[in-house]
C-alpha cells in the first residue's frame, strides 16, 4: 500500500511538472510578456523599450530557466541597474537585496503578486478555493446520492417505465449546459416579475420579493438555503444526469451477471437481490466518474460562479485570464493540477476496497 | 414447507409435452419442442446433446427463469404434484433455491465477486427458513465441510477470486446443498474444469446425491460423464428429446440413429485414426428457425427414407421390453441397430522423418509481485522447468495436462510471444528460444503457425473470411499478385473443406466448427511446417470435434506437417497422437509413444489422470483414482517432487525421498521416459486403470 502510494505520488509529482510547464509556457508567449510589459510600463513604449523592460523584468533568457525560477529550484534572477540598485524576483520592493534568499518560486511558497487583486497570490487563491470548496461540497451532497439513486432505479429493471422516465429526465438535464439552466432556475425561483416569485409574493406566503435569491454573493459570508440553492443545483443538474446513465449502464449490466440469476434462483427477493448483490458492484465503474467530478466541478463552476456572481475559484479564473495576470494564471492552474491529481489517487485507492478483486500494481 | 398432498412414489418433477419459444421483433423462436421427462425421488436424470438443443432451456423453464424474452408457450411442469408453469412470482420464490437448487457451468461468474463466501451461503437458509445469522454460519460452515472444502473457516471469510476453479464449484455446489433441496438442476457443472478437478466433483455429487436423496437433473454434452453420474437419460436434438431410457439400455441398445451417430463420432478406446477413424456427423445443426419438416434429424441421417421421414412429426415410440425406453424415429425397427459401423477406408500412416523441432532445458520463469497495491516481495513463477525432447516431420506429439500445468507457456516461446529464460529451441536448426516474433525473419514465422482454442474470438468480427485469408498470405509474402492470393485462398478453402462461397461470409455466419476451419486455413496459409493446436476441438460440439480433427489428420498426412496438439481430453490425445508428452506444474512428468504412456507402467500423475477421463462405454471398466487437493501453484511449488502432495504412491517410496528431491528421468524400454523416484519393480507391477470387459 505504502510502496503503491508512493509510487503514485512520484508519478503525480511529474505530472505536476509537465501540466505546469505547459500552462507556464503559454502564459510567457512572447505577446503574453508584450503585453505585460505595456500595461505595467506604458502603453506608447517603444519596441525597444519594451524589449527592455521584459528583460530588466526578469521574463527574458530561457523559458526552462524561468521556470526552474518560478518553480524555486533555480535562484531568482537579480539585476542590478545603472544607478545601482539592485533587484530582483526574490528582492522586494526597498528591502535590502543582501537580505533576500536566493531561491522564491512555488515550493518557498512564493506564489507571486496578483495584479488584479493587489495581494499575493497564494492568498487569494486559497481564499476563492475555500470558497468554492463549500460549493462543490454541496453539490456533491445533492448530486451523488440523488444520481446514484437514479441511476440504480432505472438499471435494475432495463427497459421498465421507471427506467425510461428517469432516463429522459436523465438524458435532459445532462443535455442542458450550466448557463442554460442557471438562467432557467433564476426565472423560475429567482425573478420578481416571472416564474412563480409573483404568485407566492402575491398569496402572502413570502415576504421577500422573490423565493430564492439570485445571486450568490452573500453566501461569501454566511451560506443559507435561500442563497444557495441556485447555484447548487444548477451545477449539480448536469452531473445529476451525467452519473445516473453512467450508473444506469453499469447498473444494467451487472443485472445480466451470472451471479445476480444465482441470487435471484436462490429465491432471495428482488429488492434483496438489487441492493445486496448487485448494487456494490454496479458503484465499481460511477465511483471513478465520480471522483473525475472533482476536477470537472472546479474548473466547470466558472459558469455558474459568474452568473451567480459568486466569487470562487472560476470566477478567479476568468479574472485571472482577463486581466493577463500571469502569476494569478499560474497558481489556479497549479491549484488546478494538484486537485485532479489527488482525487484520482483517492480514486485509485477507494477503488481497491470497492473492488475485491482488483490488485494495484 | 414440503407438501403434504405429494406422494413419494410419484415422479418429483413430470414434465409433460412442453414447448418453449423465444420472442424476437422477427418472430417466434421454438427453442423447446414437444419434450417429456419425468424424474423419480433419489434418481438421476441425464440430459444429453449439443449445443443449441434446448438442454439448458429446459433446465431454466424448470426454474421458471426464461428471461424476458422466453416464454412457456404449452404443456406443464409438475413439481411434487404442483404445476410451476401457472405459479405466481411469490410462490416460485419460496420454491427456488429452496426445494429445487441450480449448479450452474460457470463457477466464477456464478458467484458474486464482492460478497463473501460465508454470507453467500448464509443467505439460502436466511431466507427460506428465516434462520438467525449466526446459526446460518455455522451451517454453511458445516456444508461447506461437507462438500470436503479444507480450512472451512478460512473459506467462509474468502472472496470468489481467492479460491480455485474447483473449490468455487464446491462452493455453489454447497450453496445448492444449503437447504437441503429435492430437486437439483446441474447444467454443465463440470465443463468448465479440469479433468481431474472434475473426477472429484462428479464424486461429490454423486455422494451427495445419495447422501440426501436428492433427485438430479444433469445436463452435460459429455456422455461419459452422463454414464458415470446418470440412472436414466434423455437424448436431445434440436429442440426435441430423441431417445430417452436407462442409461446402461440407451448405451448399449441406442434406438436412434441420431444417439448412434453421436457414439459413433466420439473417441472411445480402440478408435485409432489410421484404422479406425471416427465418424463424423455430415452436415449442421439446423438453425431453430430452420428446421426441416419431420424428423429434425433426417437430413444428417444415414437411414434417411424420403417421403416418410420428412412427412410429418414424428412421436416417440416406446421400446418394447426396456424400462421406459422411448425413441423418436420413425423407421426404428427397420433398422439393424447391430450392424458393424461401414469402416471409413483406413488410412496410411504418415512416416516420421526427420527432426524439425528439438528442445533443450527450456526453462522460462515469470516474476510477479504480491500484495493489493504492488508491494510485497517478488516472487517467481516456474511456468516451464527443464523441458527437453523433439519433434520430427509428420509427427504429433500431445501435449497433456491440466490447466497452469505450463503447456500454453511452452507454446508462447515457441512461438516466439515470450522468449526463454534458459535453454534453446532449435526449429529447422535455426536457434529460437531469445528471438521474439517481431524479429523472426517471415520465413520463422509462416512456417511456425498457431491454431487457437477459441474459434469465436480469433477471427476478426468485421472482416469477411476471404480477406482474412489473404491477409494472412499477404503477411507471410505469399504469392505475387492480388490475383494469385486470391486464387491461393480458394485452394486453402478447398483444403479445410468448406464452400468457396464462404470467401464472402462474415465470421458471425458461421457456425463454431466452420470458424475453426478457418482457423487451420490461416494457419497453413504459409504452408506452416509446425502447428501448435492449442486446444483446437475443445470448444466445439461433440460432432463437430470428429470432422475438424479428421481434417487436421488429413492436411497433416498431406502436409507432413508435425502437430503439436496441446489437450486435456486424454480420448482425443490417444486417439490422434503418435508421442504423448504429459506435463505437471511446468515439468515433463512422463514422455513416451501413445502406447506406453496410456498403458503401465504410468508415471502416478498420468494414472491419474487417465482414471479420471469419463469414457461413455458400459464396457470399460475404469479404476477410481481421485485426486485429493488442488495443483499446487506454480508460484509456491512443493519441495522434490511436485507432484508428490496428491500422489497415492508416495508411501511406496523409501526414506522420504519424494519431499526432499526432485526425481530423476528414468528411461525404460522404448525410450518411454518417466520422472519419477518409484523403482522399477513397483513400476512393472502397476496395473492398468483401464480394461474393457470380455463381453
Amino acid at each position: 500500500m505504502l510502496k503503491f502510494v508512493a509510487r503514485r505520488l512520484g508519478v503525480m509529482v511529474l505530472t505536476a511538472l509537465a501540466l505546469t510547464f505547459v500552462v507556464f509556457y503559454l502564459t510567457n508567449l512572447p505577446p503574453n510578456l508584450e503585453k505585460l510589459a505595456r500595461t505595467e510600463g506604458s502603453v506608447r513604449m517603444t519596441d525597444q523599450a519594451v524589449a527592455d523592460w521584459i528583460v530588466g523584468n526578469g521574463h527574458g533568457g530561457s523559458v526552462f530557466g524561468r521556470y526552474a525560477e518560478w518553480i524555486g529550484i533555480a535562484p531568482g534572477w537579480t539585476l542590478t541597474d545603472e544607478k545601482g540598485v539592485t533587484r530582483g524576483r526574490c528582492i522586494a520592493a526597498g528591502s535590502d537585496p543582501a537580505a533576500a534568499p536566493n531561491y522564491c518560486g512555488v515550493l518557498q511558497g512564493e506564489w507571486g503578486f496578483s495584479t488584479v487583486f493587489k495581494k499575493p497570490v497564494l492568498e487569494s487563491v486559497l481564499q476563492k478555493l475555500g470558497s468554492t470548496g463549500w460549493l462543490m461540497m454541496w453539490v456533491m451532497i445533492v448530486m451523488v446520492p440523488v444520481s446514484l439513486i437514479m441511476g440504480v432505479l432505472s438499471g435494475m429493471r432495463e427497459g421498465s417505465r421507471l427506467d425510461r422516465s428517469l432516463s429522459i429526465i436523465a438524458i435532459a438535464t445532462t443535455a442542458t449546459p450550466e448557463y442554460v439552466s442557471g438562467v432557467i432556475l433564476v426565472a423560475i425561483f429567482a425573478s420578481a416579475t416571472a416564474g412563480i416569485s409573483p404568485i407566492l409574493n402575491e398569496w402572502g406566503w413570502i415576504s421577500g420579493r422573490t423565493l430564492f435569491l439570485g445571486t450568490a454573493t452573500s453566501a461569501m459570508d454566511g451560506i443559507t438555503f435561500w442563497n444557495f440553492a441556485l447555484p447548487v443545483l444548477t451545477i449539480a443538474l448536469y452531473g445529476i444526469g451525467y452519473i445516473a446513465r453512467m450508473t444506469r449502464a453499469s447498473m444494467t449490466e451487472v443485472m445480466t451477471q451470472q451471479y445476480i440469476r444465482t441470487a435471484r434462483l436462490k429465491g432471495v427477493r428482488f429488492r434483496d437481490v438489487v441492493l445486496k448483490h448487485a448494487l456494490r458492484n454496479a458503484l465499481i465503474a460511477p465511483f471513478t466518474v465520480i471522483m473525475l467530478q472533482f476536477p470537472w466541478l472546479l474548473n466547470g463552476v466558472v459558469i455558474t460562479e459568474a452568473l451567480f456572481n459568486y466569487k470562487g475559484f472560476g470566477w478567479t479564473l476568468v479574472q485571472a485570464a482577463g486581466n493577463n495576470d500571469i502569476d494569478l494564471l499560474l497558481g489556479c492552474s497549479v491549484v488546478a493540477v494538484l486537485v485532479v491529481l489527488v482525487t484520482q489517487l483517492i480514486s485509485d485507492i477507494g477503488y481497491v476496497f470497492l473492488n475485491p478483486r482488483i490488485r494495484l500494481a | 414447507m414440503t407438501d403434504t398432498t405429494w406422494d413419494p412414489t410419484k415422479p418429483i418433477l413430470e414434465i409433460e409435452n412442453l414447448s418453449i419459444s423465444f420472442f424476437t421483433r422477427l418472430r417466434e423462436i421454438p427453442a423447446v419442442m414437444d419434450f417429456s421427462c419425468s424424474v423419480m425421488a433419489g434418481e438421476s436424470m441425464g440430459l444429453v446433446g449439443e449445443s443449441g438443443c434446448g438442454k439448458s432451456t429446459v433446465a431454466l423453464a424448470v426454474m421458471r427463469d426464461l428471461g424476458k424474452n422466453g416464454r412457456i408457450v404449452d404443456g406443464t411442469i409438475k413439481f411434487k404434484g404442483r404445476d410451476l408453469t401457472h405459479m405466481g412470482e411469490e410462490e416460485l420464490r419460496h420454491i427456488r433455491g429452496s426445494e429445487i437448487a441450480m449448479i450452474y457451468q460457470e463457477p466464477m461468474a456464478s458467484l458474486n465477486p464482492a460478497m463473501k463466501i460465508g454470507a453467500q451461503l448464509a443467505e439460502v437458509p436466511m431466507i427460506h427458513q428465516g434462520m438467525g445469522r449466526d446459526e446460518a454460519w455455522n451451517l454453511a460452515r458445516q456444508i461447506v465441510a461437507d462438500v470436503r472444502l479444507p480450512d472451512p473457516d478460512r473459506i467462509l471469510q474468502a472472496y470468489p477470486h481467492q479460491l480455485s476453479g474447483g473449490q468455487q464449484q464446491r462452493i455453489v455446489i454447497a450453496m445448492a446443498l444449503m437447504s437441503k433441496p429435492a430437486l437439483l438442476i446441474l447444467d454443465e457443472p463440470t465443463t468448465a474444469l479440469d479433468v481431474t478437478v472434475e473426477a472429484g466433483i462428479v464424486d461429490l455429487v454423486k455422494d451427495l446425491g445419495h447422501k440426501y436423496g436428492t433427485s438430479m437433473l444433469f445436463i452435460s454434452h459429455n456422455l461419459g460423464l452422463i454414464l458415470d453420474v446418470c440412472d436414466r437419460l434423455c437424448v436431445m436434438y434440436s429442440g426435441e428429446a430423441v431417445e430417452t431410457g436407462d442409461v446402461i439400455e440407451v448405451f448399449d441398445k441406442m434406438r436412434h440413429p441420431y444417439t448412434q451417430a453421436l457414439f459413433r463420432s466420439i473417441p472411445l478406446p480402440g478408435a485409432d485414426k489410421n484404422s479406425h477413424p471416427l465418424v463424423a456427423i455430415p452436415g449442421n445443426f439446423p438453425l431453430p428457425h430452420e428446421r426441416p419438416k419431420g424428423c429434425n434429424f433426417g437430413p444428417r441421417c444415414d437411414y434417411f427414407q424420403d417421403g416418410r421421414c420428412n412427412a410429418a412429426e414424428v412421436p416417440m415410440f416406446p421400446v418394447p421390453g426396456d424400462d421406459r425406453h422411448a425413441t423418436r424415429c420413425i423407421k426404428w425397427t427397420e433398422i439393424d441397430w447391430d450392424a458393424p459401423m461401414t469402416l471409413k477406408a483406413s488410412k496410411p500412416k504418415t512416416p516420421i522423418g526427420k527432426v524439425v523441432l528439438k528442445m533443450e532445458d527450456l526453462r522460462k520463469y515469470y516474476s510477479v509481485s504480491s500484495g493489493a497495491f504492488g508491494g510485497g516481495s517478488a516472487k517467481v513463477v516456474k511456468a516451464n522447468e527443464t523441458l527437453s525432447f523433439e519433434a520430427r516431420e509428420g509427427e504429433t506429439l500431445a501435449i497433456v495436462g491440466e490447466s497452469g500445468c505450463g503447456k500454453s507457456t511452452f507454446a508462447k516461446v515457441l512461438m516466439g510471444l515470450e522468449t526463454a529464460t534458459s535453454g534453446s529451441i532449435l526449429l529447422f536448426d535455426e536457434n529460437v528460444q531469445s528471438t521474439p516474433i517481431q524479429q523472426r525473419n517471415t520465413n520463422t514465422v509462416s512456417s511456425v503457425q498457431m491454431v487457437f482454442q477459441n474459434p469465436f474470438d480469433t477471427l476478426n468480427p468485421s472482416m469477411n473470411v476471404g480477406r482474412q485469408i489473404i491477409r494472412a498470405l499477404e503477411i507471410f509474402k505469399q504469392g505475387k499478385s492480388d490475383a494469385e492470393r486470391y486464387a491461393r485462398m480458394l485452394e486453402l478453402l478447398d483444403l479445410v473443406k468448406l464452400p468457396r462461397a464462404f470467401a464472402d461470409r462474415m465470421p458471425r455466419q458461421l457456425s463454431g466448427g466452420q470458424k475453426q476451419r478457418v482457423g487451420i486455413a490461416r494457419a497453413f496459409a504459409g504452408g506452416a511446417k509446425v502447428v501448435v493446436a492449442d486446444e483446437p476441438v475443445s470448444a466445439l460440439d461433440v460432432s463437430v470435434q470428429a470432422a475438424v480433427t479428421d481434417l487436421l489428420m488429413d492436411i497433416q498426412r498431406e502436409n507432413k506437417t508435425t502437430l503439436l496438439f496441446i489437450s486435456h481430453d486424454l480420448s482425443i490425445v490417444r486417439y490422434l497422437s503418435d508421442r504423448v508428452m504429459v506435463m505437471y506444474l511446468g515439468h515433463v512428468v512422463e514422455m513416451g509413444t501413445t502406447d506406453q504412456v496410456f498403458q503401465p507402467p504410468y508415471h502416478p500423475y498420468t494414472e491419474a489422470l487417465l482414471s479420471a477421463v469419463p469414457i461413455a462405454d458400459t464396457k470399460v471398466i475404469r479404476k477410481r483414482i481421485v485426486l485429493e487437493g488442488d495443483i499446487p501453484s506454480a508460484m509456491n511449488p512443493p519441495p522434490g517432487c511436485p507432484f508428490q502432495t496428491r500422489c497415492r504412491w508416495k508411501s511406496q517410496v523409501p526414506g522420504g525421498l519424494c519431499d526432499i528431491e526432485m526425481p530423476p528421468v528414468q528411461v525404460l524400454a522404448g525410450g518411454h521416459q518417466l520422472k519419477c523416484h518409484l523403482s522399477a519393480e513397483v513400476l512393472a507391477a502397476m496395473e492398468p486403470v483401464i480394461q474393457i470387459a470380455a463381453e
